[in-house]
């Protein structure tokens, strides 16, 4: 994939961190509005789309660790397994941060209201996780399934030359 | 091969009527039959959990052990297709 | 009849993805077919949830609120959806692979090739 012209790269450069800024709106609003670690994680992903469509796969890749991604991809799933343990006192998966007080444990009120950030317990924190989880998986599948179309490219590159 | 699509079509066609013959039976659109489960949630979501968005709090709490299978799937798929296309791992 | 138009819906779209994986030819197609089928399933789900006049089930701003949609319907079809997004991204990639060893979508081809 070749670069883009500069009016679209440099659109991109501007719009693309207002996809990020959506996206972990979404995740951190999971538990008050609709959305949550898995819809903001796909729209955080868009990110790396942007960047491949814009500025093509070779200023990407140089970009990009996917190591990274990985060990982010790890932590989050970790994270998420860690909340649901350690709950296991109770049963597994079961909410010991909510209506605590302290981090996420505030009281919401019944019925309509216009919504506590610092409540729902585990809730927000597995939300957090998730939504690294899928940000850092759906990176890896664009990175490489595009890493996948360049080996075929240079592949038929090759059998042309011959 | 020819005999094989015949066979395709047939099946498709009673397929078809099956569900054309279950919509009969359904319930109306609108109006569902054993919402306690549901209504429970709805009720007790925000005094148990603390929570405003109760499809979250299905996700993550009351059927966390689904979310942390549909998780697990994520992530085996990723590690998989990054296993497909690895450097050099696929080549004869 | 012209109530339950969702549920007519869903099956036409159910059969459309089958008829799709049936009877085509082309790899690509037959994974389209395949995400039409889970689409019918999500949205057999989410249909079976519905109630009249039903507002979304969160609670935040909702105003004065009489009856909500059922929330299990849509959390399993959240999971879905996430599974569903896996499954094709898994798909793509072998067929990816397919097309690199073989030179073709067509399954006919690939099946005359192998054997």
């Amino acid at each position: 994939m070749n670069p883009l012209s500069l009016i679209v790269r440099t659109v991109c450069n501007v719009f693309a961190w207002f996809m990020v800024i959506f996206g972990a709106y979404i995740i951190v609003h999971g538990h008050l509005s609709p959305g949550g670690g898995f819809q903001g994680g796909a729209v955080v992903a868009t990110f790396i789309a942007f960047l491949l469509v814009a500025h093509g796969g070779k200023r990407l890749l140089g970009w990009v660790k996917e190591g990274l991604f990985s060990a982010v991809e790890s932590t989050g799933l970790l994270i998420f397994l860690g909340a649901g343990l350690f709950g296991i006192s109770t049963t597994f998966f079961y909410n010991f941060l909510a209506k605590k007080g302290g981090l996420f444990g505030s009281v919401v009120p019944l019925g309509s209201n216009t919504g506590v950030l610092n409540s729902s317990g585990t809730i927000a924190l597995m939300n957090l996780a998730v939504g690294l989880e899928v940000v850092a998986g759906l990176s890896l599948i664009i990175v490489y399934m595009f890493k996948g179309i360049r080996l075929e490219l240079d592949r038929e590159e090759e059998s042309h030359d011959r | 091969m020819r005999g094989w699509r015949i066979f395709y079509l047939l099946g498709l066609m009673v397929m078809c009527g099956l569900f054309f013959g279950a919509l009969q039976d359904i319930h109306p659109f609108g109006e569902p039959v054993e919402p306690a489960m549901d209504d429970y949630f709805l009720e007790r979501a925000q005094e148990e959990r603390a929570v405003n968005n109760v499809v979250t709090s299905i996700v993550f709490d009351y059927r966390g052990f689904d979310t942390l299978g549909e998780a697990a799937v994520l992530f085996t798929a990723v590690t998989s297709v990054v296993a497909l296309f690895r450097k050099g791992g696929h080549e004869r | 009849m012209t109530g339950n138009l969702p549920f007519v819906v869903v099956g036409l779209l159910f059969a459309i993805g089958m008829a799709l994986i049936l009877f085509d030819k082309n790899l690509i197609k037959i994974a389209i077919g395949v995400s039409m089928v889970e689409a019918a399933t999500n949205l057999f789900l989410i249909v079976l949830g519905y109630r009249t006049g039903g507002s979304i089930p969160v609670y935040t701003l909702a105003g004065e609120v009489k009856r909500m949609v059922l929330p299990t319907p849509q959390a399993l079809t959240l999971t879905a959806i996430v599974i569903g997004v896996a499954t094709t991204a898994l798909m793509l990639s072998l067929i990816m692979l397919l097309y690199r060893y073989y030179g073709t979508l067509d399954v006919r081809e690939i099946r005359r090739l192998r054997g």
